[in-house]
Protein backbone atom coordinates (compact mmCIF):
# COMPACT_ATOMS: atom_id res chain seq x y z
CA UNK A 1 0.00 0.00 0.00
CA UNK A 2 2.68 2.37 0.74
CA UNK A 3 4.94 1.46 -2.03
CA UNK A 4 8.10 4.34 -3.02
CA UNK A 5 7.12 6.31 -5.80
CA UNK A 6 10.22 7.77 -8.35
CA UNK A 7 10.13 11.68 -8.85
CA UNK A 8 12.26 13.81 -10.20
CA UNK A 9 12.69 17.78 -8.84
CA UNK A 10 14.91 20.56 -9.19
CA UNK A 11 16.08 21.12 -6.08
CA UNK A 12 18.02 24.85 -5.66
CA UNK A 13 18.98 24.86 -9.27
CA UNK A 14 20.17 20.70 -9.45
CA UNK A 15 17.94 18.00 -10.97
CA UNK A 16 17.67 14.94 -8.36
CA UNK A 17 15.77 11.82 -9.37
CA UNK A 18 14.65 9.76 -5.89
CA UNK A 19 12.15 7.29 -4.79
CA UNK A 20 9.49 8.32 -1.55
CA UNK A 21 7.19 7.14 0.11
CA UNK A 22 3.49 8.56 -1.32
CA UNK A 23 3.16 10.10 2.65
CA UNK A 24 6.43 11.70 3.01
CA UNK A 25 5.90 15.56 2.98
CA UNK A 26 8.48 17.88 1.03
CA UNK A 27 10.31 19.10 3.96
CA UNK A 28 11.16 15.69 5.23
CA UNK A 29 12.03 14.49 1.76
CA UNK A 30 14.31 17.61 2.08
CA UNK A 31 15.75 17.15 5.37
CA UNK A 32 15.99 13.37 5.47
CA UNK A 33 16.50 12.00 1.95
CA UNK A 34 18.59 15.49 0.49
CA UNK A 35 19.95 16.42 3.86
CA UNK A 36 19.06 19.87 3.43
CA UNK A 37 18.04 20.81 7.41
CA UNK A 38 18.14 24.29 6.77
CA UNK A 39 14.06 23.60 6.48
CA UNK A 40 12.80 23.31 9.93
CA UNK A 41 10.22 21.27 10.82
CA UNK A 42 7.35 22.79 13.42
CA UNK A 43 3.97 21.84 14.39
CA UNK A 44 3.33 19.71 11.17
CA UNK A 45 0.00 21.06 10.21
CA UNK A 46 0.26 24.04 8.77
CA UNK A 47 0.38 27.02 11.93
CA UNK A 48 4.07 27.55 12.43
CA UNK A 49 5.63 28.70 9.41
CA UNK A 50 9.29 27.10 9.96
CA UNK A 51 9.35 24.39 7.01
CA UNK A 52 8.23 27.50 4.67
CA UNK A 53 10.03 26.74 1.15
CA UNK A 54 9.78 27.64 -2.34
CA UNK A 55 7.81 25.34 -4.74
CA UNK A 56 7.75 26.93 -8.51
CA UNK A 57 8.48 30.37 -7.55
CA UNK A 58 6.17 30.70 -4.50
CA UNK A 59 6.31 30.48 -0.81
CA UNK A 60 4.67 26.86 0.87
CA UNK A 61 4.13 24.88 3.30
CA UNK A 62 6.69 21.96 2.98
CA UNK A 63 4.76 20.09 5.54
CA UNK A 64 1.41 20.47 3.61
CA UNK A 65 2.31 19.37 0.46
CA UNK A 66 3.52 15.75 -0.43
CA UNK A 67 7.29 14.65 -1.76
CA UNK A 68 5.46 13.12 -4.94
CA UNK A 69 3.70 16.15 -5.85
CA UNK A 70 6.98 17.97 -6.25
CA UNK A 71 7.08 15.55 -9.07
CA UNK A 72 8.26 17.67 -12.11
CA UNK A 73 8.69 20.83 -9.59
CA UNK A 74 11.06 23.41 -9.38
CA UNK A 75 12.00 23.54 -5.36
CA UNK A 76 13.96 26.16 -3.44
CA UNK A 77 15.24 26.08 0.26
CA UNK A 78 17.27 28.37 2.25
CA UNK A 79 20.24 26.56 1.27
CA UNK A 80 19.92 28.13 -2.51
CA UNK A 81 18.48 31.23 -1.82
CA UNK A 82 21.54 32.04 0.19
CA UNK A 83 23.88 30.51 -2.34
CA UNK A 84 22.40 32.18 -4.66
CA UNK A 85 23.02 35.70 -2.62
CA UNK A 86 19.19 36.57 -3.58
CA UNK A 87 18.54 37.69 0.00
CA UNK A 88 21.76 38.26 1.08
CA UNK A 89 20.61 41.75 2.15
CA UNK A 90 17.68 40.10 4.22
CA UNK A 91 19.90 38.09 5.80
CA UNK A 92 22.41 40.70 6.97
CA UNK A 93 20.05 42.69 8.38
CA UNK A 94 18.44 40.04 11.01
CA UNK A 95 21.85 39.74 12.02
CA UNK A 96 22.39 42.91 12.60
CA UNK A 97 19.09 43.45 14.12
CA UNK A 98 19.45 40.45 16.40
CA UNK A 99 15.94 38.75 14.40
CA UNK A 100 17.55 35.37 15.00
CA UNK A 101 17.15 34.10 18.54
CA UNK A 102 17.17 30.50 19.01
CA UNK A 103 16.91 30.63 15.18
CA UNK A 104 14.42 27.84 14.53
CA UNK A 105 12.01 30.34 12.92
CA UNK A 106 14.65 31.41 10.97
CA UNK A 107 15.18 29.89 7.69
CA UNK A 108 10.93 29.91 7.42
CA UNK A 109 10.77 33.66 7.98
CA UNK A 110 13.41 34.48 5.50
CA UNK A 111 11.19 32.40 2.74
CA UNK A 112 8.62 34.37 3.38
CA UNK A 113 10.26 37.32 3.35
CA UNK A 114 11.76 36.86 0.46
CA UNK A 115 7.97 36.61 -1.69
CA UNK A 116 7.49 39.95 0.03
CA UNK A 117 11.18 41.51 -1.11
CA UNK A 118 10.68 39.51 -4.29
CA UNK A 119 6.95 41.57 -4.73
CA UNK A 120 9.19 44.93 -5.42
CA UNK A 121 7.84 47.32 -3.25
CA UNK A 122 7.84 49.78 -0.26
CA UNK A 123 5.47 48.84 2.39
CA UNK A 124 4.26 49.83 5.66
CA UNK A 125 5.01 48.22 8.61
CA UNK A 126 1.44 47.03 9.04
CA UNK A 127 1.21 45.41 5.73
CA UNK A 128 4.53 43.86 6.52
CA UNK A 129 3.49 42.03 9.43
CA UNK A 130 0.19 40.99 8.19
CA UNK A 131 2.43 39.97 5.42
CA UNK A 132 4.60 37.76 8.06
CA UNK A 133 1.46 36.74 10.42
CA UNK A 134 1.64 33.39 9.22
CA UNK A 135 5.09 32.42 10.58
CA UNK A 136 5.74 31.70 14.75
CA UNK A 137 8.49 32.92 15.94
CA UNK A 138 8.07 31.31 19.68
CA UNK A 139 11.08 33.37 21.32
CA UNK A 140 8.86 36.08 20.33
CA UNK A 141 11.35 38.36 18.31
CA UNK A 142 8.73 40.16 16.17
CA UNK A 143 9.83 43.62 16.43
CA UNK A 144 13.30 42.79 15.38
CA UNK A 145 12.38 40.36 12.45
CA UNK A 146 9.79 42.94 11.18
CA UNK A 147 12.22 45.90 11.78
CA UNK A 148 14.97 43.91 9.12
CA UNK A 149 12.37 43.56 6.74
CA UNK A 150 11.02 46.43 6.57
CA UNK A 151 14.72 48.16 6.87
CA UNK A 152 15.52 45.78 3.52
CA UNK A 153 12.66 46.83 1.84
CA UNK A 154 12.84 50.66 2.58
CA UNK A 155 16.97 50.20 0.88
CA UNK A 156 15.66 48.17 -1.60
CA UNK A 157 12.69 50.41 -2.83
CA UNK A 158 12.21 53.84 -0.33
CA UNK A 159 10.12 54.75 1.92
CA UNK A 160 6.52 53.27 1.52
CA UNK A 161 3.73 56.24 1.15
CA UNK A 162 1.70 57.32 3.93
CA UNK A 163 -1.03 55.36 4.23
CA UNK A 164 -4.87 57.27 4.49
CA UNK A 165 -6.65 58.33 7.75
CA UNK B 1 2.95 13.55 13.34
CA UNK B 2 3.16 11.65 9.78
CA UNK B 3 -0.09 10.92 7.76
CA UNK B 4 -1.09 7.09 7.96
CA UNK B 5 -0.02 4.88 4.78
CA UNK B 6 -1.97 5.79 1.61
CA UNK B 7 -2.23 4.90 -2.22
CA UNK B 8 -1.43 8.06 -4.20
CA UNK B 9 -3.33 8.44 -7.51
CA UNK B 10 -1.47 10.99 -9.74
CA UNK B 11 -5.46 11.85 -11.65
CA UNK B 12 -4.75 13.64 -15.51
CA UNK B 13 -7.99 14.05 -16.16
CA UNK B 14 -11.34 13.73 -13.69
CA UNK B 15 -12.36 10.53 -15.94
CA UNK B 16 -9.33 8.96 -13.61
CA UNK B 17 -10.66 10.63 -10.46
CA UNK B 18 -14.36 9.01 -11.30
CA UNK B 19 -12.48 5.84 -12.06
CA UNK B 20 -11.41 6.11 -7.90
CA UNK B 21 -14.39 6.49 -6.89
CA UNK B 22 -16.07 3.55 -8.66
CA UNK B 23 -13.33 1.29 -7.44
CA UNK B 24 -12.40 2.61 -3.83
CA UNK B 25 -15.94 4.58 -2.67
CA UNK B 26 -15.15 6.32 0.50
CA UNK B 27 -12.03 5.25 0.81
CA UNK B 28 -10.78 7.68 -1.97
CA UNK B 29 -10.67 11.22 -1.42
CA UNK B 30 -9.48 14.25 -3.11
CA UNK B 31 -6.60 15.84 -2.51
CA UNK B 32 -6.54 19.60 -4.36
CA UNK B 33 -4.36 22.35 -2.53
CA UNK B 34 -4.26 20.16 0.65
CA UNK B 35 -4.32 22.80 3.39
CA UNK B 36 -6.86 21.83 5.11
CA UNK B 37 -6.86 18.29 4.41
CA UNK B 38 -2.67 18.21 5.10
CA UNK B 39 -3.17 18.73 8.47
CA UNK B 40 -5.73 17.17 8.84
CA UNK B 41 -3.79 13.38 7.92
CA UNK B 42 -0.91 14.45 9.38
CA UNK B 43 -2.68 14.66 12.53
CA UNK B 44 -4.06 11.27 12.22
CA UNK B 45 -7.48 12.40 12.14
CA UNK B 46 -8.38 10.85 9.14
CA UNK B 47 -7.22 7.71 6.78
CA UNK B 48 -7.97 7.78 3.20
CA UNK B 49 -6.94 4.37 1.87
CA UNK B 50 -6.45 5.99 -1.55
CA UNK B 51 -5.57 10.18 -2.27
CA UNK B 52 -6.14 11.25 -5.52
CA UNK B 53 -3.83 14.08 -6.49
CA UNK B 54 -5.96 16.92 -8.74
CA UNK B 55 -3.75 19.39 -9.02
CA UNK B 56 -2.43 18.65 -12.65
CA UNK B 57 -6.21 18.73 -14.21
CA UNK B 58 -5.60 21.82 -16.01
CA UNK B 59 -9.45 22.18 -17.36
CA UNK B 60 -10.06 22.63 -13.43
CA UNK B 61 -7.84 25.85 -13.04
CA UNK B 62 -8.31 29.60 -14.13
CA UNK B 63 -10.57 33.02 -13.88
CA UNK B 64 -13.04 33.44 -16.86
CA UNK B 65 -15.67 36.67 -17.87
CA UNK B 66 -18.36 34.86 -19.45
CA UNK B 67 -20.94 36.14 -20.31
CA UNK B 68 -22.94 37.95 -17.18
CA UNK B 69 -20.71 35.74 -14.82
CA UNK B 70 -17.55 35.11 -13.85
CA UNK B 71 -16.83 31.42 -13.43
CA UNK B 72 -13.36 30.17 -11.60
CA UNK B 73 -12.05 26.85 -11.80
CA UNK B 74 -12.15 24.85 -8.57
CA UNK B 75 -7.79 24.42 -8.97
CA UNK B 76 -7.38 28.18 -8.48
CA UNK B 77 -5.48 28.57 -5.69
CA UNK B 78 -6.42 31.42 -3.48
CA UNK B 79 -3.47 33.52 -4.65
CA UNK B 80 -4.65 33.98 -8.23
CA UNK B 81 -8.55 34.81 -7.00
CA UNK B 82 -6.45 37.63 -4.84
CA UNK B 83 -4.41 38.74 -8.10
CA UNK B 84 -7.24 38.82 -10.80
CA UNK B 85 -7.49 41.87 -12.49
CA UNK B 86 -11.35 40.01 -13.92
CA UNK B 87 -12.35 39.46 -9.86
CA UNK B 88 -10.88 43.38 -8.55
CA UNK B 89 -13.47 44.52 -11.41
CA UNK B 90 -16.22 42.16 -11.01
CA UNK B 91 -16.17 40.92 -7.49
CA UNK B 92 -14.78 42.65 -5.11
CA UNK B 93 -16.11 41.51 -2.35
CA UNK B 94 -14.39 37.96 -3.25
CA UNK B 95 -11.11 40.30 -3.92
CA UNK B 96 -11.97 42.27 -0.38
CA UNK B 97 -12.46 39.07 1.43
CA UNK B 98 -9.23 36.93 0.08
CA UNK B 99 -6.81 38.45 2.04
CA UNK B 100 -8.16 37.00 5.13
CA UNK B 101 -8.36 33.53 3.67
CA UNK B 102 -5.13 32.07 5.73
CA UNK B 103 -1.54 33.32 5.36
CA UNK B 104 0.84 34.11 2.06
CA UNK B 105 1.84 30.22 1.94
CA UNK B 106 -1.08 28.85 2.64
CA UNK B 107 -2.88 31.18 -0.33
CA UNK B 108 -0.36 30.01 -2.76
CA UNK B 109 -1.20 26.44 -2.74
CA UNK B 110 -4.75 26.33 -1.26
CA UNK B 111 -7.96 26.19 -3.84
CA UNK B 112 -11.09 28.23 -4.20
CA UNK B 113 -12.97 24.69 -4.91
CA UNK B 114 -11.21 23.20 -2.25
CA UNK B 115 -12.21 25.65 0.63
CA UNK B 116 -15.93 25.93 -1.16
CA UNK B 117 -16.09 21.91 -0.90
CA UNK B 118 -14.54 21.73 2.65
CA UNK B 119 -17.51 24.03 4.12
CA UNK B 120 -15.40 24.91 6.95
CA UNK B 121 -17.27 26.98 9.14
CA UNK B 122 -15.35 29.77 9.60
CA UNK B 123 -14.05 29.64 6.25
CA UNK B 124 -14.68 33.20 3.87
CA UNK B 125 -15.18 31.63 0.77
CA UNK B 126 -18.77 29.99 1.24
CA UNK B 127 -20.35 32.75 3.16
CA UNK B 128 -19.12 35.02 -0.22
CA UNK B 129 -20.05 32.58 -2.85
CA UNK B 130 -23.95 32.51 -1.03
CA UNK B 131 -23.93 37.05 -0.74
CA UNK B 132 -22.79 36.78 -4.10
CA UNK B 133 -25.78 34.37 -5.41
CA UNK B 134 -22.73 32.00 -7.11
CA UNK B 135 -23.94 28.47 -8.06
CA UNK B 136 -21.45 25.45 -8.08
CA UNK B 137 -20.84 22.98 -10.45
CA UNK B 138 -20.47 19.38 -9.43
CA UNK B 139 -19.70 16.38 -11.79
CA UNK B 140 -19.40 13.02 -11.29
CA UNK B 141 -19.65 10.20 -13.83
CA UNK B 142 -22.95 10.50 -14.83
CA UNK B 143 -22.77 14.09 -15.54
CA UNK B 144 -23.31 17.46 -14.38
CA UNK B 145 -25.32 19.78 -12.14
CA UNK B 146 -25.45 22.68 -10.39
CA UNK B 147 -26.81 24.09 -7.07
CA UNK B 148 -26.88 27.31 -5.64
CA UNK B 149 -24.72 27.97 -2.85
CA UNK B 150 -27.36 28.36 -0.40
CA UNK B 151 -28.50 24.97 -0.92
CA UNK B 152 -25.70 23.49 -1.23
CA UNK B 153 -24.45 24.10 2.67
CA UNK B 154 -26.30 21.93 4.46
CA UNK B 155 -24.52 21.58 8.08
CA UNK B 156 -21.36 21.75 9.92
CA UNK B 157 -19.04 20.03 6.77
CA UNK B 158 -22.14 18.98 5.24
CA UNK B 159 -22.73 20.23 1.71
CA UNK B 160 -25.25 18.74 -1.51
CA UNK B 161 -21.87 17.06 -3.02
CA UNK B 162 -22.27 13.80 -2.97
CA UNK B 163 -19.31 11.06 -2.94
CA UNK B 164 -19.00 10.71 -6.32
CA UNK B 165 -18.68 14.14 -7.32
CA UNK B 166 -16.19 16.65 -7.63
CA UNK B 167 -16.92 20.34 -7.62
CA UNK B 168 -15.43 21.23 -10.62
CA UNK B 169 -16.33 24.98 -10.70
CA UNK B 170 -18.01 28.18 -9.09
CA UNK B 171 -19.88 30.84 -11.08
CA UNK B 172 -20.38 34.35 -9.72
CA UNK B 173 -22.98 36.67 -11.65
CA UNK B 174 -21.97 39.76 -11.96
CA UNK B 175 -23.92 42.27 -10.81
CA UNK B 176 -25.30 45.35 -12.43
CA UNK B 177 -24.59 49.17 -10.87
CA UNK B 178 -25.86 49.95 -7.50
CA UNK B 179 -24.78 46.81 -5.72
CA UNK B 180 -22.10 47.01 -3.78
CA UNK B 181 -20.42 44.45 -1.37
CA UNK B 182 -18.69 44.40 2.04
CA UNK B 183 -16.50 41.92 4.26
CA UNK B 184 -16.01 42.01 7.72
CA UNK B 185 -13.91 39.58 9.81
CA UNK B 186 -12.97 39.41 13.34
CA UNK B 187 -9.72 37.05 14.24
CA UNK B 188 -7.45 36.85 16.93
CA UNK B 189 -4.51 37.66 14.12
CA UNK B 190 -4.67 38.49 10.66
CA UNK B 191 -5.16 35.63 8.27
CA UNK B 192 -6.49 33.32 11.18
CA UNK B 193 -9.60 31.68 11.57
CA UNK B 194 -12.25 33.60 11.62
CA UNK B 195 -13.84 34.19 15.13
CA UNK B 196 -17.22 35.77 13.35
CA UNK B 197 -17.44 37.48 10.16
CA UNK B 198 -20.11 38.54 7.46
CA UNK B 199 -19.94 38.81 3.96
CA UNK B 200 -22.59 41.63 2.96
CA UNK B 201 -24.08 42.26 -0.12
CA UNK B 202 -27.42 44.43 -1.91
CA UNK B 203 -28.21 47.27 -3.91
CA UNK B 204 -27.94 51.13 -2.45
CA UNK B 205 -30.04 53.88 -4.19
CA UNK B 206 -30.71 57.35 -2.22
CA UNK B 207 -29.45 55.92 0.99
CA UNK B 208 -32.04 52.86 0.25
CA UNK B 209 -30.69 49.01 0.38
CA UNK B 210 -32.66 46.77 -1.35
CA UNK B 211 -32.06 42.97 -2.11
CA UNK B 212 -29.55 42.56 0.98
CA UNK B 213 -27.92 39.48 1.26
CA UNK B 214 -26.31 38.91 5.08
CA UNK B 215 -24.13 35.98 5.48
CA UNK B 216 -22.47 34.95 8.84
CA UNK B 217 -19.18 32.46 9.26
CA UNK B 218 -17.49 31.51 12.31
CA UNK B 219 -21.15 31.64 14.03
CA UNK B 220 -23.20 28.42 12.82
CA UNK B 221 -22.49 24.97 11.39
CA UNK B 222 -22.27 26.58 8.12
CA UNK B 223 -22.40 29.94 6.20
CA UNK B 224 -25.84 31.37 7.36
CA UNK B 225 -27.90 33.59 4.81
CA UNK B 226 -30.24 35.58 7.58
CA UNK B 227 -32.86 36.85 5.53
CA UNK B 228 -35.08 38.39 8.33
CA UNK B 229 -32.07 40.75 9.42
CA UNK B 230 -31.50 41.84 5.68
CA UNK B 231 -35.16 42.66 5.59
CA UNK B 232 -34.64 44.75 9.21
CA UNK B 233 -31.76 46.49 7.77
CA UNK B 234 -33.85 47.24 4.58
CA UNK B 235 -36.26 48.95 6.74
CA UNK B 236 -39.39 48.75 4.38
CA UNK B 237 -37.82 51.10 1.65
CA UNK B 238 -36.45 53.87 4.52
CA UNK B 239 -32.99 54.80 4.37
CA UNK B 240 -30.59 53.42 6.75
CA UNK B 241 -30.36 55.18 10.43
CA UNK B 242 -29.49 54.01 14.08
CA UNK B 243 -32.86 53.21 14.07
CA UNK B 244 -32.63 50.75 11.48
CA UNK B 245 -29.34 49.73 13.31
CA UNK B 246 -31.20 48.95 16.57
CA UNK B 247 -33.49 47.37 14.82
CA UNK B 248 -31.14 45.08 12.39
CA UNK B 249 -29.60 44.08 15.87
CA UNK B 250 -32.52 42.72 17.64
CA UNK B 251 -33.41 41.11 14.10
CA UNK B 252 -30.15 39.07 14.35
CA UNK B 253 -30.44 38.10 17.97
CA UNK B 254 -33.53 36.48 17.43
CA UNK B 255 -32.15 34.60 13.79
CA UNK B 256 -28.66 34.07 14.16
CA UNK B 257 -27.68 31.15 16.51
CA UNK B 258 -23.60 31.10 16.86
CA UNK B 259 -21.70 28.19 18.23
CA UNK B 260 -19.94 29.05 21.55
CA UNK B 261 -16.38 27.58 21.01
CA UNK B 262 -13.21 28.27 22.42
CA UNK B 263 -13.04 32.13 20.98
CA UNK B 264 -16.23 33.15 22.53
CA UNK B 265 -19.77 32.41 24.34
CA UNK B 266 -22.48 32.54 22.21
CA UNK B 267 -23.35 36.13 23.88
CA UNK B 268 -19.86 37.51 22.62
CA UNK B 269 -19.65 36.39 19.42
CA UNK B 270 -23.92 37.65 18.90
CA UNK B 271 -22.60 41.25 20.20
CA UNK B 272 -19.29 40.92 17.08
CA UNK B 273 -22.00 39.58 14.72
CA UNK B 274 -23.71 42.64 15.47
CA UNK B 275 -20.90 44.92 15.55
CA UNK B 276 -19.71 43.90 12.05
CA UNK B 277 -22.94 44.42 10.37
CA UNK B 278 -23.32 47.86 11.51
CA UNK B 279 -19.40 48.36 10.20
CA UNK B 280 -20.70 46.16 6.98
CA UNK B 281 -23.35 48.04 5.76
CA UNK B 282 -21.33 51.64 6.90
CA UNK B 283 -18.91 50.50 4.35
CA UNK B 284 -21.78 49.08 1.87
CA UNK B 285 -23.31 52.97 1.92
CA UNK B 286 -20.21 54.39 1.77
CA UNK B 287 -19.08 52.70 -1.30
CA UNK B 288 -22.82 53.82 -3.23
CA UNK B 289 -21.67 57.39 -2.18
CA UNK B 290 -24.86 57.84 0.10
CA UNK B 291 -24.83 59.61 3.70
CA UNK B 292 -23.96 57.17 5.69
CA UNK B 293 -25.23 57.97 9.61
CA UNK B 294 -24.29 55.65 13.14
Amino acid sequence: MDDTIEITLTVNGETVTRRTSPRQHLVDFLRGELGLTGSHVGCEHGVCGACTIRLDGRAVRGCLTLAVQADGARVETIEGLTESSEISDLQRLFVERNAAQCGYCTPGMLLTAAELVAAGQAMPRAAIRDFMSGNYCRCTGYQAIIDAIEHVLEARFGAPAKEEG
Amino acid sequence: MKPYPFKYVRAEGLAAVFQQFEEHGDDAQVLAGGQSLMPVLNMRLSAPRVLVDINRIEELRGIALDGGEVRIGALTRHREVLESEVVRTHLPLLAEAMPHVAHVAVRNRGTLGGSLALADPAAEMPACAVALGATLVLRSAAGERTVAAEDFYQGLYETERRPDEVLTEARYPIAGPGYHGAFQEFARRQGDFAVVGVAARGRVESGVLSELRLVYFGCEGHARLARQTALAAEAGGRPYTPQVFAALKDALAEELDPMENMHGSRATKLHMAQTLTGRALQALLARAGGAVHG
